[in-house]
């Protein structure tokens, strides 16, 4: 079957074709089929970034097609690095790459340490565990809209069951002081899985043996988890701690979903106020300057990630 | 200490990468932290800065 249809493409190709293919080089061939990737990545990832960093020392609006642009230098990076509001943006950013970080970890790695302990259901929770991480951010944004509401939301209800307040008394997206840890809860929720994923694989990456010997030393349990377990499992913790923050650094979706980037500008991550400058304000040589400033931030820890990758291959 | 001061002057590459890695890990710190604007200002210039550092630095031998 395969033959046949083999020996059918081979026989369609003109003969002309045929000859000058037979006539190329391992190297030129390789070439030829690596060629429409390489253009691809050029045309969709390369031109753009360059494009980018071009309007960014421009007064370029995407609005006024007509209008001249003019060179202005390095104005709209001097322009965002002394705007107090961005700097709140950034800020914002903090408090949520902190304490999603700080969560995800805590939580991440206790679910990784029950969960490498054999027991009855092991594979059905780790199952079960993994599920939020798979679903659509703009979905979990959705229904976590509907946990958050007041009248009707389970999220306040299960509060005002476990604090005995008055479920309708406060909004979670609603009120300022609460909208911040509202997106917290929920990337926390959704990520936490990933996090434990990874550091299951660095506790089932720990020898028995070490554990054995460290028994016939008589070494307590608390004393094996520190001297054993926290070392050997922190390479991947690193990993995890890089890749959630490079990733909640660029956070968009799920707090959009979530609250628009309110109540006010509380929860205005820096991709949604970059997405403001860009797509509503229309100052687009401005907003290309900031996505220049967040992309080398971006390249920075990713640059770092990359090492501390190499890092736990080596291991 | 004295290792990776010999490895700055020898142009080695895990010395000069985890130098770069602290401009980085001190621009991102200097763009969020809250205490003083003048560090905001100063944050893109100390990222880029261990951002190209780090990408010729990691052509330096081993």
């Amino acid at each position: 079957m395969l033959k046949s249809t083999v020996d059918r493409v081979a026989g369609a190709t003109p003969h002309a074709l045929a000859k000058r293919v037979r006539g190329l080089s391992d190297r030129s061939l390789a070439w030829l089929f690596v060629a429409p990737s390489i253009v691809l990545l050029l045309a969709v990832n390369i031109f753009p970034l360059i494009w980018t960093v071009r309007l960014s020392f421009t007064n370029f609006r995407v609005n006024r097609p007509n209008a001249e642009v003019q060179f202005i230098g390095l104005k709209n990076y001097l322009s965002i690095l002394s705007d107090k509001d961005i700097w709140l943006t950034m800020q914002a950013t903090a408090h949520f790459l902190i304490w999603t970080i700080v969560l995800q970890v805590l939580i991440g790695f206790s679910l990784a340490y029950l969960i490498n302990k054999k027991f009855r259901g092991n594979d059905l929770w780790t199952t079960i565990i993994v599920l939020p991480m798979m679903l659509s951010p703009a979905v979990v944004g959705n229904f976590w809209t509907f946990l958050y509401q007041p009248q009707i939301g389970l999220f306040n209800y299960a509060v005002g069951f476990l604090t005995g307040a008055d479920p309708s008394s406060f909004s979670m997206i609603g009120d300022v002081s609460l909208a911040p840890w509202a997106i917290i809860i929920v990337d926390t929720w959704m990520w936490t899985p990933f996090v434990m994923l990874i550091c299951l694989a660095g506790l089932r990456s720990i020898p028995s043996s070490i554990y054995e010997a460290a028994e016939c030393d008589r070494a307590s349990k608390w004393r094996q988890f520190w001297t054993i377990t926290i070392p050997l499992v922190l390479p991947f913790l690193m990993l995890a701690v890089l890749f959630r923050g490079i990733e909640n650094f660029k956070m968009f979706d799920l707090v959009v979903q979530l609250t628009g980037g309110g109540p006010g500008s509380i929860t205005e991550l820096t991709s949604i106020n970059l997405k403001r400058e860009a797509f509503e304000k229309w100052r687009t040589g401005y907003a290309s300057a900031y996505a220049v400033i967040l992309f080398v931030t971006v390249f920075g820890l990713a640059s770092i990630y990359v090492k501390a990758l190499n890092k736990v291959k080596q291991r | 200490m004295t290792r990776f001061f010999n490895g700055l002057l020898h142009l080695r590459r895990g010395a000069w990468e985890m130098l770069a890695s602290a401009l980085i890990a001190a621009g991102v710190f200097m763009l969020m932290q809250p205490f003083a604007l003048a560090l905001y200002s100063w944050s893109f210039v100390i990222t880029l800065l261990g951002t190209v550092m780090f990408i010729i630095v990691s052509h330096f031998p081993e």
